[in-house]
């Protein structure tokens, strides 16, 4: 404390000694602060500096050998002409049509009659938007089947509560590409694996959620329908669901827009969809296609955004927006 | 009393219907939303033609895989010879290529093999396995000798006798044994007893009918006995595969090569710590550390590595998203950056980042920066930097406005005014955020590694795709499973000390 006040300014006579005492302590606490969070920083810049340096080191081309031709790849990426995108897109023939896999839109037609089809890429964009929507409501309805046994307020049993818990953040922290791999393995390719595994991520994601929403709900209705001798189920049903419904289903809807992002990186590993075509097509560099898929899954995903977060603000107003501060 | 309030209750509900029905219209949503669940559910299992793929899959081969999780199998395969057995185990056998496990008894006979090439299969020695039943070891055992002389002439000049293993047994843990001859394999299991006769090279007959545990596919084929967990054998005319199962993972801390492997636990820390120096170059410890991390089967080192890949692109990758959003949030937000052109170009750069997939930057900074964390990092950075971009400007507009009029009041420049009127209040809620996806991208940075954005994905992914090396899948998961809790918890814990009212701190 006295070094404080020798490097410091010194305290002020005209201050009366309690006075004083309050400074010197409010000084104490500032270099104390400021103490902790320059060794936050400076801890944070060596975990950095590590670790920029360890994965330079491990990279396969190193990041200043490699910033120069940065854009050489976007480079390759120019079509011919403006109107090759909507082709690939809507899988229209090409002009340059020279019987290469890079220019061979119309062969991936999906045929509904002799003359109309569906696109390739939409047909894809389609099934990984399934993927997504059938493992959320999957998760959805595990979740909330789950959720209420995890719940503090509604059930007694520790140990209930404790394993439902477990086996939901088994589920949530196990990785889905595991999951995937090993339904490949048995299913053989296709869109069922990525189902499953994001089925499964989901049950534990939104049933975290889903419970803390319970464990938060009003118990009065609960307690008025105990009162007349209602059992638990009733209780759960009527008590407690028309409460938390808008919010599990914004939850739903948040679930839906991750979804479909992780259905398409699980479609890029085997799982079907446009994940895969989209692998392929910037690994094969094939402009026009590369340039199709991104553009139809961007357009895709702000679509998604956009649709849920005006469903969710309908649902339950301006909170829907507070993601990652509960937990 | 119960009947009157039942009265009641009807008069109450006769007189306040809509109280008790609900009105029609939300019972109507409420039976259509479920009708469009079970619909949406039908309509998927006819898109993804989900009754087909469950009957074609290959359930059997699932269970096999669940178990190589935590068990491994020894698969010794015993040739039938014309008058002796050859045992063999693989190269990759976890017991090595000279395995001698206990479970498996040998018993030996000096006997003069007859040249390969000699006669048909009725030739060489004809009076075969009857006589060879003496006891094992017998290195003079005079039995050979009698049936080595009629050789047939148009066979090649006669080999020295040499001690050959003539019967196996194999004990299946209890479950159950294989006999095996030459010219005949008894499989007993609990009390039931199944002889099989060899034909060498042709067939395999079964004395009478064939339990519950066996199936043969037509008369004359391979017979294949199962014994539940602890394995099956395949008993074909010219050999017999053994795959005994066993709990635990082989050969965990050295593999097949190194001086220490199966040795006990007692028997390594005597060598590292007393023992002579088995190479005479360096100490037993480095050996012995250096043949752990270079396991061949296990790669420990390998796995280590990527995994802290994995963990410093999630963490790189979101810091660097932080602190590029931080200020990018400033000029996003309405109520700091008055103006209006630049917060929508700030907005909808975020979207635009947000957007893309994270899969898309990952591919392409694949393609920029060759396979390997450099471009796991970089998609993280570039998908976070919108998601930061968007919550921290939700969170700046969200702000109290009476700290930032008391600290303009006394006549703070503007810098001033946001460092002590709007930072303290916001940085909190940025630093929970941030922490969140820390946790969540040490997740994805998994996946990304297997489309080649570095970590330990790609080799989750190799491990998966050969369909064999499922007790590294574990061991993976496992190790990502740790990492993953350890870091939810920390995040967890900062952030509660972040977000806790303040007077709880401290």
């Amino acid at each position: 404390m006295s070094a404080i006040t020798e490097t410091g300014r010194p305290v002020k006579p005209s201050l009366s000694e309690t006075g004083g005492l309050v400074e010197r302590h409010w000084r104490e606490l500032a270099v104390r602060r400021r103490l902790y969070s320059l060794g936050g920083v400076v801890f944070l810049a060596i975990a950095m500096a590590g670790s920029l340096w360890f994965a330079n080191e491990s990279n396969a081309g190193k990041f200043f050998d490699r910033l120069p031709h940065l854009f050489d790849f976007l480079g390759q990426l120019v079509p011919r002409d403006g109107w090759e995108v909507w082709r690939a897109m809507f899988d229209l023939p090409s002009p340059y049509d020279d019987g290469s896999l890079k220019y061979n839109y119309p062969e991936g037609r999906a045929y509904f009659t002799e003359t109309l089809y569906v696109p390739e890429y939409l047909y894809l964009m389609v099934e990984t938007l399934n993927i997504a929507l059938l493992s959320t409501l999957i998760g959805f309805l595990l979740g909330f089947g789950l959720c209420f046994l995890a719940a503090r307020n509604l059930v007694a049993n520790r140990w209930l509560r404790f394993f439902v818990r477990r086996f939901m953040e088994i589920l949530r922290a196990f990785p889905e590409i595991v999951i995937a791999g090993f339904f490949l393995a048995v299913f053989s390719l296709g869109a069922i694996p990525a189902i499953l595994a994001v089925s499964i991520h989901t049950i534990g994601a939104l049933g975290k959620m889903f419970f803390e929403v319970v464990e938060n709900a009003d118990m009065r209705p609960d307690e008025g329908l105990r009162a007349v001798g209602g059992n638990w189920i009733e209780r759960v049903w009527f008590g407690i669901v028309p409460q938390v419904m808008p919010n599990f289903v914004s939850y739903a809807l948040l679930r839906f827009e991750i979804n479909v992002r992780a259905s398409t990186i699980i479609g890029a590993v085997g799982g079907g969809g446009i994940g895969e075509a989209l692998r392929l097509s910037i690994g094969q560099t094939h402009e026009a296609k590369t340039l199709a898929i991104v553009l139809l899954l961007f357009l895709t995903i702000v679509a998604v955004d956009q649709f849920s977060a005006w469903l969710r603000r309908k649902l339950v107003g301006d909170q829907a927006f507070e993601f990652g501060r509960g937990g | 009393m119960a009947s009157a309030v039942t009265t009641e209750m009807h008069e109450v509900a006769e007189r306040y219907p809509a109280v008790l029905k609900g009105s029609l219209r939300k019972r109507r949503i409420s039976w259509l939303v479920a009708a469009g669940i079970v619909g949406y559910l039908m309509f998927a299992w006819w898109f993804f033609s989900i009754g087909t793929v469950f009957a074609n899959a290959k359930w059997d081969i699932a269970g096999a895989y669940l178990a190589d999780w935590v068990s491994y199998e020894v698969r010794p395969n015993i040739d039938l010879r014309e008058d002796h057995l050859e045992v063999k185990f693989t190269r990759f056998d976890p017991l090595g290529p000279n395995g001698n496990p206990d479970w498996l008894a040998r018993e030996t006979a000096m006997i003069v093999k007859s040249a390969p090439q000699a006669g048909g299969a009725g030739g060489g020695v004809s009076s075969s396995s009857g006589s060879f039943l003496g006891p094992a070891g017998g290195a003079t055992a005079p039995a050979g000798s009698d049936g080595a002389t009629p050789i047939p002439s148009a066979a090649a000049t006669p080999i020295e006798p040499s001690e050959e293993v003539v019967r196996a047994t194999v004990d299946f843990s209890g479950a159950g044994t294989v006999d095996i001859r030459p010219d005949r394999v008894t499989v007993t299991r609990g009390d039931e007893t199944l002889v099989l006769d060899i034909v060498r090279d042709v067939a395999v007959n079964a004395q009478g009918p064939l339990p519950s545990w066996a199936t043969q596919r037509s008369p004359g084929d391979k017979v294949v006995v199962y014994f539940g967990v602890p394995g099956r054998a395949e008993i074909e005319s010219d050999e017999v595969k053994i795959r005994h199962r066993f709990l635990g993972w082989a050969n965990f801390v050295f593999d097949i090569n190194s001086p220490f492997w199966g040795k006990s636990a007692g028997e390594v820390f005597d060598l590292v710590v007393s023992g002579d120096r088995v190479e005479p170059s360096r100490s037993n410890l480095s050996l012995a550390w250096n043949n752990f991390l270079y396991n061949a089967e296990w790669q420990h080192l390998d796995v280590w590595t990527k995994l802290l890949e994995t963990i410093v692109m999630a963490f790189a990758g979101t810091v660097l998203a932080s602190l590029v959003a931080f200020p990018l949030a400033f000029i996003a937000a309405r109520n700091i950056m008055p103006n209006r052109v630049l917060n929508q170009v700030a907005k909808r750069f975020f979207d635009l980042q947000r957007s893309v997939d994270m899969l898309i930057w990952a591919l392409f900074f694949t393609r920029a920066f060759g396979p390997g964390p450099l471009a796991g990092i970089s998609a993280i950075f570039f998908t976070d930097t919108g998601t930061f971009g968007k919550l921290y400007s939700e969170a700046l507009e969200n702000i109290d406005d009476k700290q930032r009029e008391g600290v303009r009041s006394v006549g703070a420049s503007p810098t001033a005014v946001q460092r002590y009127g709007v930072v303290p209040q916001v940085l909190p809620v940025f630093l929970s955020q941030s922490l969140y996806f820390w946790e969540s991208n040490t997740r994805s940075a998994t996946i990304l590694g297997a489309v080649g954005a570095g970590g330990i994905g790609l080799k989750l992914w190799e491990a998966i795709r050969t369909n064999s090396d499922w007790e590294n899948v574990a061991y993976m998961v496992i190790l990502i499973l740790i990492v993953v809790f350890v870091f939810d918890n920390i995040s967890t814990a900062l952030r509660q000390r972040l977000i806790s009212p303040p007077g709880a701190a401290s």
